[in-house]
């Protein structure tokens, strides 16, 4: 029962990095695609209907991962309490960036919170990735199975912070792959010019991308080479990254060819074979421990009790296929390009 | 202070400030379900003007109900790290059920409501309003629930290590403590929609502007608001407070500033705890009250706090009494205004009766105040505990976490939560000063 759970969980972060991800996406190539007013409000207006329901893929899985995997959960809140607190601060203000840029009429009320929704944007990308980068490193998790982790530790120290150069990396990569997806979103869903410049943005982004995920594994093959022997164990889980790869390639083509539906969908396969494989590998580890591998908390060691949990799966199961269905209905009803005059309803 | 200390100022602090916005969404998005089918049944403009402009201020009070939410889920985790870790297989559950159930429902369906009027028919319209609805109320019970389990722990199993999981999720999920808190929550949500839909239209009324519009929205929030006040005294604030008398006997006692056990206990109305030496100042009191309301009975025995181990009492006192007192003060209040008003209003005359329409433009902030105290009353007064008798809030919190980040991070909140709430004012005064009818070439 923890194995089921510990990939529902995998799935649900995944729906989460996909969906707001683009929102993130739409966010960090903002001020540079869309340049004048009615393109911003054409680029919200794609995610306006959205991004509130894709938000929610977040609270849904830390109810969940709190649910699963309490002492997981706990350890690693308590144990990124700084970086979490800001990430908490980012997704208020960008929330409030989008819901109020468009409702006063006032040229620098606009760029104001046109500013705030990008910053806040690429910011809250970068921290994602820190946070992928920290869980594949591992954390000083010591023998009570906590652990209290700074942002960052002064130049020189030998203790790792949230942030250090590996997982700076991933931060960056973070931000490049998804601003690739969040533009190859607004390609898809919007026209003239702002498509054609998110879809040169998104072209641009792919080989950044491409070299930053090359660099952050040769980093990782420094720091946890852990994290590399497991994947030469597990074959099963190689198909994943080359899968990712190929969906790269793909996406960056169909870019060139106008495809840009078919770019989305490739972005969208990037993420989701990469979050996968990194969920494969680490297995049954929820959160390695970088002190010793035994503090490691992993899903045996800190699920509920398995009767409890295959009550919660009969439970949420159902709740989950149905909120599919809702995106389904809700993508469907705002299918197409969108509606450049709907996000002036305030 | 410590940092357990700060974290409960941060956790009250940024649950009261979201809950502002649930409170009236709540209860607005009742009011907007009748809005929309009065809109459909009549075909009169007037109602789908109502809907329309309370739509847009509901739209506003949504969203910043759900940018001050997610903090307090990761609160859980970051703050309270040692409750978490125990009580994740049962609190967890509900928190996962919230965002399955109702969470995805309500954003989902008010894409369609704010975004869909022109694309959708009237009646899928409406339906959208309706799941909006839904996933709100659903989204309160589940938070009750949690909430419950830690006045009232029910349907659990609890291992040698201290790790509580679910037993019965039949007796988690309808404890009987739930339910008359949820009732009491609800019918706490409708009133506060009532009162400011009331508010606006009172002022509509006293200008002389939108008359018809006034007059509807006047006839549905009186109404409603009458109905649930009643609802919020007897059954659901009744029943509630038996179950405290019955379950928290110490929380009973500080609530009423009760020191000496009796029966024929004496309900205070006004007075001041000195707890120091142990009694009440001032006070002014109903005979025996207090035996019948708590057990039914006027000769019934009430617990007083000298007869309670000191280390089992609500660790403030004099707070949780007066937040107990002001919510009953301010409750039956807005009884009587919304009484007053209904029956002007079944006499036909509340439109001409200006002191009323006065009292009912400046009774918005009432409930809000009620509501916060009667919040303030259930949380000071599950004190020491977390999770009632079982685990003490000095156990709860994250281990290694230092006051000075639970400051750092709580300033920052403040500086936030101060800046929403001015934009959040801001908009509303904007929705409020556009008004209900529809301008040419707006839409």
């Amino acid at each position: 029962m923890p194995a089921v759970w510990y990939f529902v969980l995998a799935a649900m972060l995944t729906a989460y990095a996909v969906l707001d991800g683009f929102d993130f996406g739409v966010g960090i190539v903002h001020l540079f695609v869309a340049r004048s007013d009615g393109e911003r409000r054409h680029a919200l207006a794609a995610i306006g209907p959205l991004w509130d329901g894709n938000e929610v893929w977040l609270i849904a899985a830390g109810g969940s991962f709190f649910f699963a995997f309490p002492r997981a959960y706990a350890s690693a809140f308590s144990g990124l309490y700084l970086p979490l607190m800001v990430v908490l601060w980012l997704l208020i203000l960008r929330g409030i960036a989008i819901e109020l840029r468009s409702s006063v009429e006032h040229p620098l009320w606009r760029s104001a919170w046109d500013t705030v929704f990008a910053g806040g944007s690429a910011t809250m990308a970068f921290v994602l990735g820190v946070a992928i980068g920290n869980v594949l490193r591992g954390v000083p998790i010591d023998a009570s199975g906590y652990f209290q982790e700074d942002f960052f530790q002064g130049m020189g120290s030998a203790a790792a912070g949230a942030v250090d150069a590996f997982t700076a990396v991933t931060g960056l990569l973070a931000v490049a792959v998804l601003g690739a997806h969040g533009a190859s979103f607004l390609a898809w869903k919007t026209t003239g010019d702002l498509a054609t410049r998110a879809r040169v943005a998104a072209r641009r982004l792919w080989p950044a991308a491409i070299a930053l995920g090359a660099l952050a594994t040769l980093l990782l093959a420094l720091r946890a080479p852990a994290f590399l022997a497991g994947v030469a164990a597990r074959p099963w889980v190689w198909p994943l990254p080359a899968g990712a790869i190929a969906a790269a390639g793909i996406g960056w083509r169909a870019l060139g060819a106008g495809r840009d539906r078919l770019a989305f969908l490739a972005s969208s396969a990037f993420l989701a074979a990469m979050l996968f494989a990194s969920a494969g590998v680490l297995y049954p580890a929820i959160l390695p421990s970088t002190i010793d591998p035994s503090f490691t908390l992993d899903a045996r060691s800190t699920a509920t009790a398995s009767g409890t949990l295959a009550v919660g799966l009969t439970i949420l199961g159902p709740a989950l296929v149905l909120a599919g269905v809702y995106f389904v209905i809700l993508f469907h009803a705002f299918r197409g390009k969108a509606d450049a005059a709907a996000y002036e309803h305030e | 202070m410590s940092a357990v200390g700060w974290s409960r100022i941060q956790f009250a602090f940024t649950v009261t400030y979201h809950y502002l916005f649930p409170q009236l969404t709540m209860g607005l998005a009742l009011l907007l379900v009748v809005f929309k089918l009065l809109a459909l049944r009549s075909g009169d403009a007037v109602w789908s003007d109502l809907a329309r402009f309370w739509g847009r201020i509901f739209a506003i009070n949504f969203g910043a109900g759900v940018v001050t939410g997610i903090p307090l889920e990761f609160q859980f985790g970051t703050n309270w790290g040692r409750f978490s870790s125990a009580t994740g297989g049962v609190v967890g559950l509900t928190l996962a059920m919230e965002g399955a159930f109702a969470f995805f429902a309500e954003s989902v369906f008010l894409g369609f409501f704010l975004f869909g009027e022109k694309k959708l028919s009237p009646r899928a319209h409406l339906a959208s309003m309706g799941m909006v609805f839904l996933g709100s109320w659903l989204s309160g019970y589940f938070i009750v629930v949690t909430n419950a389990f830690m006045q009232n722990p029910v349907g659990y199993a609890l291992s040698a290590d201290g790790q509580f999981a679910v037993a019965s999720a039949g007796r988690y999920l309808f404890n009987a403590w739930a339910f008359w808190e949820y009732a009491h929550t609800m019918t706490a949500a409708v009133i506060t929609g009532a009162c400011v839909v009331a508010s606006v239209a009172a002022y509509w009324a006293l200008m002389g502007i939108h008359p018809r519009h006034a007059r509807g929205a006047l006839e549905v929030a009186v109404i409603a608001g009458f109905v649930v006040c009643v609802l919020q005294a007897f059954p659901t604030g009744d029943q509630q407070g038996k179950l405290v008398a019955d379950r928290q006997p110490a929380t009973l006692a500080a609530m009423e500033g009760k020191f000496d056990t009796g029966d024929r206990a004496d309900l205070a109305i006004i007075g001041q705890p000195n707890v120091a030496e142990r009694r009440l100042e001032n006070p002014i009191v109903v005979p025996r009250l207090l035996s019948l309301l708590a057990y039914g009975s006027f000769g019934a025995s009430v617990v007083g706090l000298n007869d309670i181990p000191r280390q089992d009492w609500p660790d403030n006192v004099e707070l949780l009494y007066f937040a107990y007192h002001i919510m009953v003060g301010l409750g039956t209040l807005l009884l009587a205004l919304l009484a007053l008003a209904a029956f002007l209003l079944w006499r036909g005359s509340l439109m001409r009766a200006r002191a009323v329409l006065w009292a009912l433009l400046l009774a918005f902030p009432l409930p809000y105040i009620a509501t916060t105290a009667g919040w303030m009353t259930a949380e000071l007064g599950r004190q020491p505990w977390l999770v009632y008798g079982l685990l003490r809030t000095a156990k709860g919190a994250s281990p290694g976490l230092g006051a000075g980040d639970v400051v750092f991070t709580t300033i920052g909140f403040c500086g936030l939560y101060a800046t929403l709430g001015v934009l959040v004012l801001a908009l509303v005064g904007k929705q409020l000063a556009r008004g209900p009818e529809p301008h040419a070439g707006a839409t």
